[in-house]
């Protein structure tokens, strides 16, 4: 084999390291910074020359209250993927197998909506939850994630549901089925992965929603961690904590980064056949 | 098959065909055929729109009180000013005074820099954010095209800079671009990226095209991935170089997938806030969008001009996303049948509709 051919053969391969290295040296160095000693943080070998989990330790220190606003981002982000989820199904269902009159208008107005700007629903919506005292309440938090979470969830199961054949409902109606119960029978257990990847979907992104976490809450144990991070701060007011950010940061996204890498074959399937077909 | 017969109404005599086209047995005249009639239970007709309202509205009830209903509010507030000091009598009022249009007009002088400022930064950084993102996206979904092996290892790869919630990336990035940091180590210059000027917008589009191009290299990619290999064999024996056959083949057929990924991204980019807001901070002046002018302004509780400003953004998404729309035609709502006769059929409904 001569020179170039070899290099035609190998150059994808190149490509793909570069590919794979844009994206994973910053989060690389955001691993290899939180493993820094406080001491050495301004190192900027590849490789933390003393290993310690101090930062971590730090990160979960009563002060920050960093645990509390995990369980605010679970119990967030999971209840408005479940909510989602239940009413996108019905919604999706409807959208991909009934034919009734202004389902185009209405298939509209939902896609519509997910490209709104948030912050111009999240201002009236603060003076109404201020009025209601909802504000550093978990609803407060959920029902304006809907607004995304919806309608993505919506576009993302009538994909799935388009693409499973009509014939198998079809049969269990001949069977005898009503067609409450070939949906109940039939297409939710064939659902299934459509449901989780788009479950999987939309937790990702309203676990990463910000805007509306910062502006529903004031109070440090309402905060979602995204929120809380980015609020850190140091043993005193001037230092800049980056060793304990960067711990914090890597465990806020952990939880992402296993979701991506156990099930990357759904979620990009998802991604794609949502948003791009 | 349950479905509703209206006839007259253009839209819904093109559905009942389609459903013929479908099931591959309709009569000429336009009936359904006679193994479909069997299954047809008296009184579906208005079962199968009861059952479609009845499936639809939870989803349009919520989306009607948190995204109509706050627009609406957004509105109505944006003609009122500020609870406090009525200027007018001098006694401090609890409710806010309705002022009309000043908030507006205000855009237009006294607090129009700030406003101007926010809505050029806006603008700015979606263009360059969005040109970067496309041209690195497209490559390396080109890229990731060529490539056989390791495509798991690949796609677990892209999907974590979409993954990481923005505000952590940009908490990662302010820690990379600190005066101590790599990046200042990497060119070797001492330069404060997250201080007020041009190179904290830089940081804010590096740090906002590292996160979103994958994402576009990802949807690229399953456009790629659609293109028949023939269509390449073809141009080659034909004689086609590389580069003609990017421009003539790869890009025309990826196209439509593109311009569905530009579009998203574009919306996005315009309503961005946790980017700037973390990385560099509120109410800097280089960096401030209108997402972060309107949320400053709430969470000071001027909800008039907050919700002023929040329209004004409002209104410039719906534009955009009007142009694209026209742009794109109809390939963003896509039709529930996909059977090519009943998509062109649809297509050119929607041109006549458009120019009419």
């Amino acid at each position: 084999m001569n020179f170039q051919a070899k290099i035609r053969r190998w150059l994808p391969y190149v490509g793909v390291a570069v590919v794979v290295a844009y994206c994973l040296a910053p989060f690389y160095w955001m691993v290899v910074s939180s493993l820094r000693r406080t001491s050495d943080i301004f190192e900027n070998a590849p490789l933390p020359s003393h290993p310690s989990l101090e930062n971590y330790l730090a990160v979960f220190d009563p002060s920050q209250s960093f645990t509390k606003s995990m369980i605010n981002s679970i119990v967030v982000a999971g209840v408005t993927t479940s909510v989602a989820l239940v009413l996108a199904t019905f919604t999706a269902y409807a959208m991909a197998r009934l034919r009734f009159r202004f389902k185009r208008v209405v298939l509209t107005v939902i896609i519509a909506t997910s490209m709104f700007p948030v912050v111009s629903i999240v201002v009236p919506l603060l003076k109404l939850f201020t009025d209601f005292g909802w504000i550093n309440t978990y609803q407060a938090l959920i029902v304006p994630s809907m607004s995304f979470a919806l309608p993505l969830a919506v576009w993302n199961l009538t994909t799935f549901f388009r693409q499973m054949p009509e014939e198998l409902e079809h049969s269990a109606m001949v069977d005898g089925c009503t067609r409450g119960q070939a949906f109940r029978k039939i297409i939710i257990p064939l659902a299934a992965p459509g449901l989780f990847t788009t479950a999987i979907i939309v937790f990702i992104i309203a676990w990463n929603e910000f805007l509306i976490a910062l502006t529903m809450t004031n109070k440090e144990d309402m905060q979602t961690a995204p929120v809380a991070v980015s609020k850190f701060t140091g043993a005193s007011d001037f230092e800049v904590p980056f060793g304990s950010q960067m711990a914090a940061g890597v465990l806020v996204t952990l939880p992402l980064v296993v979701l991506v890498i156990v099930f990357q074959r759904r979620i990009v399937s998802g991604l794609t056949s949502g948003s791009a077909k | 098959m349950v479905e509703t017969h209206n006839p007259g109404g253009s839209a819904t005599a093109s559905a009942d065909e389609s459903s013929h086209d479908r099931s591959g047995g309709s009569s000429p005249d336009g009936l359904p055929a006679p193994a479909k009639r069997r299954r047809r239970q008296p009184g579906a007709t208005s079962g199968s729109a009861r059952m479609a309202a009845l499936l639809v509205s939870p989803t349009l009830l919520v989306l009607t009180i948190v995204v109509l209903y706050p627009t609406i509010v957004a509105f109505k507030d944006s003609l009122y000013g500020t609870a406090g000091l009525d200027p007018k009598t001098g006694f401090v009022s609890k409710t806010e005074p309705f002022v009309g249009w000043s908030n507006y007009a205000d855009i237009f002088g006294e607090a129009g820099s700030r406003f101007w400022n926010a809505f050029w930064n806006t603008s700015f950084f979606t263009v360059t954010t969005v040109t970067l993102e496309t041209v690195i996206g497209v490559a390396m979904a080109l890229i990731m095209h060529k490539a056989f092996k390791g495509r798991a290892l690949v796609r677990a790869s892209i999907l974590i800079p979409w993954a990481i919630p923005t505000a952590i990336s940009a908490i990662l990035w302010r820690w990379i671009f600190n005066s101590d940091g790599v990046a200042n180590k990497i060119i070797g210059e001492q330069i404060l990226w997250t201080t007020e000027g041009f190179h904290a917008q830089v940081a804010v589009i590096i740090a906002e095209v590292w996160k979103t191009a994958p994402f576009i290299g990802l949807l690229v990619l399953a456009g790629l991935q659609v293109i028949p290999k023939e269509v390449y064999e073809a141009a080659r024996i034909d004689g086609a170089t590389a580069m003609r056959q990017f421009w003539n083949i790869t890009l025309p057929l990826v196209k439509p997938a593109l311009l569905v990924a530009v579009l998203f991204r574009t919306l996005d980019a315009l309503r961005m806030f946790d980017l700037p807001y973390v990385l560099i901070g509120a109410k800097k002046a280089s960096v401030e969008t209108l997402s972060m002018l309107a949320q400053d302004e709430a969470s000071n509780v001027r909800f008039g001009p907050a919700a002023a400003y929040a329209v004004v953004l409002f209104i410039y998404v719906f534009l955009i996303a009007l142009a694209f729309v026209r742009l794109l035609g109809t390939d963003l709502v896509r039709d529930d049948d996909p059977t090519p006769k009943r998509r062109r059929r649809w297509l050119t409904r929607r041109r006549t509709e458009v120019t009419a």
